[in-house]
């Protein structure tokens, strides 16, 4: 199964280097930031600051927008251009190809990220004379568990919408919104009256919180890392949802009848 | 590397066919004004035998294409049933010994035709020294040397073509299944392929394919059938069939859909 998978996942990967949106997107980030970081010339530490978290919220911009782009056209390039005619044909299970297809594209955030961070970490290097890494550690890591989510549901909404453009657009507003209000939620819903107050209640307890997977509040004001209990929680709650994700993906495909 | 319910102690014997369809039927929705039933294919029943090159034709919109997408298990039949090396299709069937060409196919468009190979030879768990082997013998085959290292996205349409042929025969399947084997091909490219399906043939391999040259057919075909509307018009041995009619395939082909010349 894994064999299947890590060769599908290959291609995935390689589709990505080879393809120019990445490097835009990079580019977009370095530039963006190193134009806002040359306004001032002195190391005032609110300056600094300010330049730290405008970059990670490019970066996470960025590896989301790349994630859920990704993610959203794997399946229906694979329908379009009948890809999928002749792999299907082969010694693989559709199942196998879901988990390579999500493979593929996390692997490839996984490679984005890090090569957001090294900016980052010189940035700041330059700029404070500090590198905490495990810091740093912590939050690729989570952030890299956050677009493993993203990616999961975004591959069932593939499944689920006809136009990919719908689905990433969905997804790029659900994701974003859950990042912004879903820590939020409960104290609205206590506001609130009934049934609205259940309904929101029910949401907030089911939704992925992506926002758990945001440290940036800590790199941004240097704070030490966050307890390493609770960091390796976050990994098994991100694998929850994934497989929820991958499972209700692997359900839909299989009963899909693929013609034309 | 080959795995196959015939050795895994089924109930299949030489005699039994490779390839059955039985009363199969496929039916589509199409979504219009009104939802409206769409009869692809109706009723088709026929059989492959072990070693026969043996052609599937019938006019555009006959139901090859949706008849083979049964085969490969991709529409679910709506009534029917089919089986390929005694295993019914809608199981996971013994994929490892079919070599498959669809119809119309773009190959992944970043990918060189030798990383394309690469990646189809692992599903098939080809050992990696052997592949290297294979994929310069299937290169060579279809006579894209001179482009292995090159994106598919610069390839022109009968080079597609090609490789879909390459990663078809890539795993030495014993059963291949062809929609249109020699569309977009020039006449070399149709020849060669003439000369594949022959050399398939002698090395005991089973061909079953569609195709709309019927010339092509008369000289590679053991046996053919002949559908329209999604049923079975004729079926039978070449030779029967030239002797039946006393007249070329092409003109049988169009007398049984019921072609009137209009000169
Ligand atoms: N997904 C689909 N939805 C609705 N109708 C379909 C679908 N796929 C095929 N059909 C219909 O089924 C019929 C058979 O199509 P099919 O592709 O099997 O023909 P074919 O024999 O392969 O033709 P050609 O020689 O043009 O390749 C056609 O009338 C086609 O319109
Ligand atoms: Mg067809």
């Amino acid at each position: 199964m894994m064999t299947n998978a890590m060769a599908l996942a290959g291609v995935v990967v390689r589709e990505m280097y080879r393809r120019k949106d990445f490097y835009v997107l990079l580019i977009l980030t370095v530039i963006i930031t190193l134009a806002m970081g040359s306004v001032n010339f002195f190391n005032d530490d609110k300056i600094v600051r300010y330049l730290k978290e405008l970059c990670l919220l490019l970066i996470w911009i960025s590896t989301l927008v790349m994630a859920i782009s990704m993610a959203a056209r794997q399946l229906p390039m694979e329908r379009e251009s009948r890809t999928i005619f002749p792999l299907l044909a082969k010694p693989i299970s559709r199942g196998e190809v879901i988990l390579g297809k999500f493979l593929g594209c996390w692997f490839a955030c996984g490679l984005a990220l890090l090569v957001f961070y090294v900016f980052f970490s010189v940035l700041t290097g330059v700029r404070e004379h500090d590198l905490p890494v495990l810091s740093y550690f912590q939050a690729i890591w989570l952030h890299w568990m956050m677009l493993g989510i993203v990616t999961a549901m975004v591959i069932l909404g593939s499944l689920i919408f006809a136009a990919p453009s719908s689905n990433a657009t969905i997804s790029f507003v659900v994701s974003a919104g859950i990042l912004l209000l879903g820590r939020h939620l409960n104290k609205v819903a206590l506001q609130m009256s009934e049934p609205s107050s259940t309904i929101l209640y029910t949401i907030y307890y089911n939704i992925p919180h992506l926002e758990i997977f945001d440290v940036r509040d800590l790199i941004v004001h240097n704070q030490p890392p966050i307890e390493w209990g609770w960091w390796a929680l976050a990994t098994p709650y991100a694998a929850v949802y994934i497989a929820i994700f991958l499972f209700a993906a692997c359900w839909i495909f299989k009963r899909k009848s693929l013609s034309a | 590397m080959q795995h196959s319910p015939m050795h895994d102690g089924q109930r299949m014997t030489a005699s039994e066919p490779i390839l059955k369809i039985d009363n199969l039927r496929v039916e589509f929705r199409v979504a219009g004004l009104k939802e409206e039933v769409k009869v692809a294919v109706d009723g088709l029943s026929l059989t492959v035998n072990a070693g026969e090159v043996f052609g599937f034709l019938g006019p555009n919109g006959a139901g090859k294409t949706t008849t083979m997408n049964v085969l490969l298990g991709f529409v679910p039949p709506t009534s029917g049933s089919a089986y390929i090396f005694g295993t019914d299709v809608s199981q996971p069937i013994a994929r490892q010994r079919i070599g498959y060409l669809p119809e119309l196919t773009y190959y992944y468009r970043f990918l060189t035709p030798e990383e394309l190979l690469r990646f189809y030879g692992r599903i098939f768990r080809i050992p990696k020294d052997q592949l290297e082997k294979r994929i310069d013998e299937v290169i060579k085959l279809v006579e894209l040397e001179h482009a292995r290292k090159r994106q598919i996205k610069t390839f022109s349409k009968g080079m597609q073509q090609r490789i879909g042929l390459a990663q078809a025969v890539l795993n030495n399947p014993d059963l291949l299944i062809f929609d249109e084997p020699t569309s977009g091909l020039d006449p070399i490219g149709r020849m060669k392929v003439r000369e594949i399906i022959q050399r398939l043939k002698n090395e005991g391999k089973t061909v079953f394919f569609s195709s709309h040259e019927m010339g092509e057919v008369e000289t590679v075909c053991d046996r053919v059938v002949i559908i329209n509307q999604g049923k079975v018009r004729e079926e039978g041995q070449v030779t029967d069939l030239l002797a039946k009619h006393q007249m070329n395939l092409e003109q049988i082909f169009l007398k049984l859909i019921g072609y009137q010349a209009s000169v």
